[in-house]
């Protein structure tokens, strides 16, 4: 249940920028590959948000896909997880997409 | 409300102190009794991080139409910048923080405290233990005569850069030592949370499935060395070793693995030399 504490950072970001601004909308990015479960983090946005200028706000995800460059070959391609394998063979892989775990933007009135 | 994991307060962050030879040591009287209560109490400022609360209130106060500000902002960007602040102070100090991740039950705190009798100072070790409740682990590390803080995270599931920031002001180590940080027996959550540490250790037993690699691929990616424990028992078990070691390759080609039994030390002076390297480095 990490979520929770990262809904609570997301919650504690967009506070220090908009302080106590009424907040109609959030969005965020959490990539496929983050770690983060991006259903986890709606259901807790409600509990966290309670109380806050963020209550009634709308909250948009988008969840960039996995993108991995193969260190061996230098070729990139989609992976679904971690344990991903280059067409060449090579495991010596870096995530270039997918890891993104950011707020990008609020809607304040 | 906990700023951090969003815990209520009355079963939020405490961080207690045990000193060698202090009046809990044999179970009698309980630390409790004599523990701080919440923790974030230790003498040092806590009022950064919300200096830029209201900064920014004027450019979108009193504006009739909703408009949209751009942030990208990274959302661990707070407990990021703690961490690096708990890294730079370390550094300075010449101190080594390893934070020491598993399952529950793998044997974590065995092996601190072979690591501390067998160390026997060269380096000097303290120990950080982070559990969610209880004083247990903090009371068997101390009985090796070990400096000790337990932070209990209540309700939550991991230590972050505050927790270590707080244990490390309780626990006050010693320029060129070892600080390990024991997380909370949890191979999910700690991996996400970057504490300032300055290497990260993965403990895995063999009588655990030798497909965890693969189950939680984060913590295995995050690791620098991870240390295959319980071999003492291999013989009675089916457990792939060859088979792990490449799901962990797989997922991890420059991670350093062990092979040890904290229980009768088969392995640990590789273990010692690992981290010797680090301390001197």
């Amino acid at each position: 249940m990490h979520e929770l504490a990262i809904t609570q950072n997301v919650v504690d970001a967009v506070r220090e920028r908009t302080g106590d601004a009424d907040v109609r909308a959030v969005a965020l990015e959490i990539g496929k590959l983050s770690g983060v479960v991006a259903d986890s983090v709606r259901f807790c946005f409600e509990l966290v948000a309670e109380g806050t200028p963020l209550e009634r706000a709308t909250l948009t995800i988008t969840e960039p896909a996995g993108q991995a460059r193969c260190r061996t070959c230098g070729d990139e391609f989609d992976v679904d997880d971690l344990i991903a394998l280059c067409a060449c063979g090579s495991a010596d892989i870096t995530v270039a997409r997918g890891k993104e775990l950011r707020v990008t933007s609020v809607e304040v009135r | 409300m906990c700023a951090t994991c969003g815990c209520s307060d009355d079963t939020g962050t405490r961080i207690t102190a045990l000193p060698v030879g202090g009046p809990a040591d044999e179970g009698s009287a309980s630390p409790e009794d004599h523990g701080h209560g919440h923790g974030h109490g230790h003498g040092h400022e806590h009022d950064h991080g919300h200096s830029h609360e209201h900064d920014h209130a004027h450019e979108v106060g009193g504006d009739e139409h909703a408009h949209t500000v751009l942030l990208e902002q990274r959302i661990l960007a707070k407990n990021d910048k703690l961490a690096e602040e708990n890294r730079a102070w370390l550094g300075e100090r010449a101190i080594l923080a390893v934070n020491l991740m598993s399952s529950p039950g793998s044997g974590k705190t065995t092996l601190l405290e072979r690591t501390v009798t067998d160390l026997n100072g060269e380096p000097p070790v303290a120990v950080i233990e982070g559990d969610q409740e209880g004083h247990l682990d903090a009371r068997r590390i101390r009985r090796m005569g070990c400096e000790v803080v337990q932070i209990n995270t209540g309700s939550g599931c991991h230590l972050d850069a505050e927790m270590l920031r707080d244990g490390l002001a309780a626990l006050g180590p010693r320029q060129q030592s070892v600080v390990v940080v024991e997380n909370v027996g949890n191979l999910v959550c700690p991996a996400l949370f970057d504490l300032g540490e300055g290497a990260r250790v993965v403990v895995m037993s063999v009588t655990e499935g030798a497909d965890k690699p693969t189950k939680y691929p984060h913590m295995f990616r995050a690791a620098d060395l991870v240390l295959l424990n319980k071999m003492d028992l291999l013989p009675y078990l089916d457990f792939d070793v060859d088979h792990f070691t490449a799901l962990t390759r797989r997922l991890n080609p420059e991670v350093t693995i062990q092979q040890v039994s904290a229980t009768r030390g088969d392995g640990m002076p590789e273990f010692y030399a690992w981290l010797g390297a680090r301390v001197s480095a």
